[in-house]
């Protein structure tokens, strides 16, 4: 029986090395191929990122000079400002911070580190992923039937506070619990094994660890509050303001005022949405120079939030 | 002397006892806000819509193909803004779906790190900029951009927010899909690296069909967000209801909708202030949809492995 030589066999059945290298070649280019189309693709983001700055800045650069800063709304383009505007953003996001974050902080703590395993702890998870999920414009309808009407806080700064901590708190919740979650076990069984209780070990010794955590989260969820306009409006948000609230600080006594509270008010992003929708350009000269003080304000503070978890992830080896 | 110590110990221990108990009780209820918001929204969104529905048949609702409750004839049919809805977010998704996709690939499986490490803050800025501001550069930027290409456009129309929407939540949607294809066992990779696949093979035919009920998981999401998306529809899209599938026109979606009425300080109680809890009613509802809808793929992608 003639035996076929091995050499003839593989020849037949495989293709010659130089078809294989080819097609190598070809898999490799189509690899190259998918890299480059990918980044392009990644880099969309970036480039509408810029585009839309650029054109914010190039409508509406003019209009930033310190009268923009200091001078009210009104019917002619040129003379309006957004004095009413940024007052109102800072008064809503005190009220936002000072309920919003004790709040959520708490919630999240408990979630962590108190919670038992029951169906109680699931119902609030469920809750809190959902609420994360709920579109802004329903706060807005919970708060005009709610706090608008129900409660009788009118069309107030206090209204708006309200609706805008409920809206991050799932941002804060998930934040919050991460960076608990992140400190070892190690640090609360040397805690408890010098004799304290577990809310001692919690706030001397989680919380501390966790405050960078947290305060990144913080930061994004403010930023997201400044930069919410659909509940506002919801809840009826007046679009011309041309007076300030009453201050919250005074010379006499009580030194200290709430009215403000319960005043009407205007935010940045309304007072901008205002600008866009009328016609004619020099109205949109002005939504523009909002835009970017708005755009630099939430970009810093996510900018600053992204920075600081980048430090944390970068330094703490436990 | 046991005795005298144990006096001492004691009542201090009761005080720390009552602390952690009052501790515990204010953090649980704080975390029951949770459900309590919850609660709240689903009540209001009922009760008013019970009234609006007192007024309005549910079929004229779900049938009628005009919505126009600031007529003289009123007419009370959720189509034409659902219509509108779903068109912004069709086109969104549209955009965001190949966009997304890729993005996700390139940053999970192809990018080196450190560009990964350097876009992706990039990409959660673009999560962080206000809604309001892509309204502005819809209506002001891509609007006219488009109108070189399709010169007959109108200044509103669906396309341009639509296009809008679709890149605002590519950062979201890349980001929950490259979780999911993170979370594919290296093992796999390497298995297909072992028989000589490339790296493009490995991606395209055993990454993604291993993460596509978590891929699938992203897009879904993605259309719950680009549904409850306000200002950029409200600012760009034209405020007019109308039962079109053509994005070159102009249409009103539910978001949008809800933000004219508000604007229009509409007397609390009318029928006029009772429709926009209707519509939020559906708008919440649709989203709740997507939402179970994106738990369930992703349950099934847990338990693949």
């Amino acid at each position: 029986m003639a035996s076929i030589s091995p050499s003839i066999a593989v020849e037949a059945a495989v293709p010659g090395v130089a078809e294989i290298r080819a097609n190598v070649v070809r898999r490799r280019r189509w690899d190259i191929v998918f890299a480059v189309v990918g980044f392009l693709a990644t880099s969309v983001g970036v480039v509408t990122l810029l585009a839309l700055f650029v054109d914010l800045v190039m409508d509406g650069y003019h209009r930033l000079t310190p009268d923009f800063f200091l001078s009210f709304p009104s019917r002619r383009a040129a003379e309006a400002g957004i004095l009413s505007a940024w007052v109102g953003t800072c008064l809503v996001m005190m009220v936002t911070a000072a309920i919003g974050v004790p709040l959520a902080v708490s919630a999240g703590i408990y979630l962590e580190e108190y919670a038992p395993r029951n169906w109680v702890t699931t119902l609030i998870e469920i809750n809190v992923s959902n609420l994360a999920a709920v579109p802004s414009i329903v706060y807005g309808l919970l708060a005009l039937g709610l706090f608008v009407y129900a409660l009788g806080f009118g069309q107030s700064i206090l209204s708006a506070g309200l609706t805008l901590a409920l809206m991050i708190m799932p941002v804060v919740v998930v934040a919050t619990r991460e960076a608990v979650r992140a400190v070892p076990h190690t640090i609360r069984e040397a805690a408890y094994a010098v004799g304290a209780t577990r809310w001692q070990a919690t706030r001397d010794h989680v919380l501390p660890y966790s405050i960078p955590g947290i305060a990144t989260g913080v930061i994004i969820g403010l930023a997201r509050a400044i930069g919410e306009t659909a509940p506002l409006i919801t809840i009826g948000a007046l679009t011309f303001i041309a007076y300030l609230p009453d201050p919250p600080i005074s010379t006499k006594p009580p030194f200290v005022s709430f009215d403000w509270l319960w005043s009407g008010f205007t935010v940045l992003p309304i007072q901008m949405f205002n600008w866009v929708s009328r016609p004619g350009t020099a109205f949109h000269a002005n939504a523009a120079a909002a835009g970017i003080v708005i755009v630099v304000l939430t970009l810093a503070m996510n900018g600053f939030a992204i920075y600081l978890r980048y430090r944390l992830r970068k330094r703490i080896t436990w | 002397m046991p005795s005298a110590q144990r006096s001492l110990i004691r009542p201090r221990i009761h005080h720390r006892d009552i602390k952690e108990r009052l501790v515990e009780a204010f953090l649980f209820i704080c975390a029951t806000s949770a459900v309590a918001v919850t609660t709240a929204i689903v009540v209001v969104l009922v009760y008013e819509s019970a009234g609006f529905f007192e007024r309005v048949s549910i079929v004229d609702f779900l049938t009628d193909t005009m919505w126009t409750p600031l007529f003289a004839e009123a007419r009370y049919g959720i189509l034409p803004l659902l219509c509108g809805t779903l068109l912004a977010a069709g086109v969104a998704l549209l955009v965001a779906v190949p966009l997304g996709l890729m993005v996700a690939l390139y940053l999970s499986e192809f990018a080196p790190v450190k560009v990964r490490e350097s876009v992706k803050p990039f990409l959660e800025l673009l999560e962080g900029v206000p809604t309001v501001v892509y309204g502005y550069f819809a209506l002001l930027f891509v609007t006219p951009l488009l109108q070189n290409v399709i010169p007959d456009l109108p200044g509103f129309n669906v396309l341009s927010p639509g296009i809008v929407i679709g890149i605002m939540i590519v950062p979201y949607v890349g980001s929950v899909s490259e979780d999911a294809m993170r979370a594919v066992p290296n093992a796999l990779r390497e298995a297909s690296y072992a028989c000589g696949a490339t790296r493009l093979q490995t991606t395209l035919r055993v990454v993604m069909p291993a993460a596509a009920s978590g891929i699938a998981a992203a897009f879904v999401l993605g259309i719950a967000r680009a549904t409850g998306e306000t200002m950029v529809v409200a600012i760009a899209a034209g405020q007019q209801p109308n039962l079109t599938l053509d994005p070159t026109e102009p249409a009103a979606t539910i978001t949008a909708y809800i933000v004219q009425v508000a604007l229009g300080d509409l007397p609390h109680g009318s029928i006029g202030y009772q429709s926009i809890f209707a519509a939020g009613l559906v708008l919440l509802l649709i989203t709740l949809l997507f939402n179970i809808l994106a738990h369930l793929l992703r349950m099934r992608f847990r338990e693949a492995y």
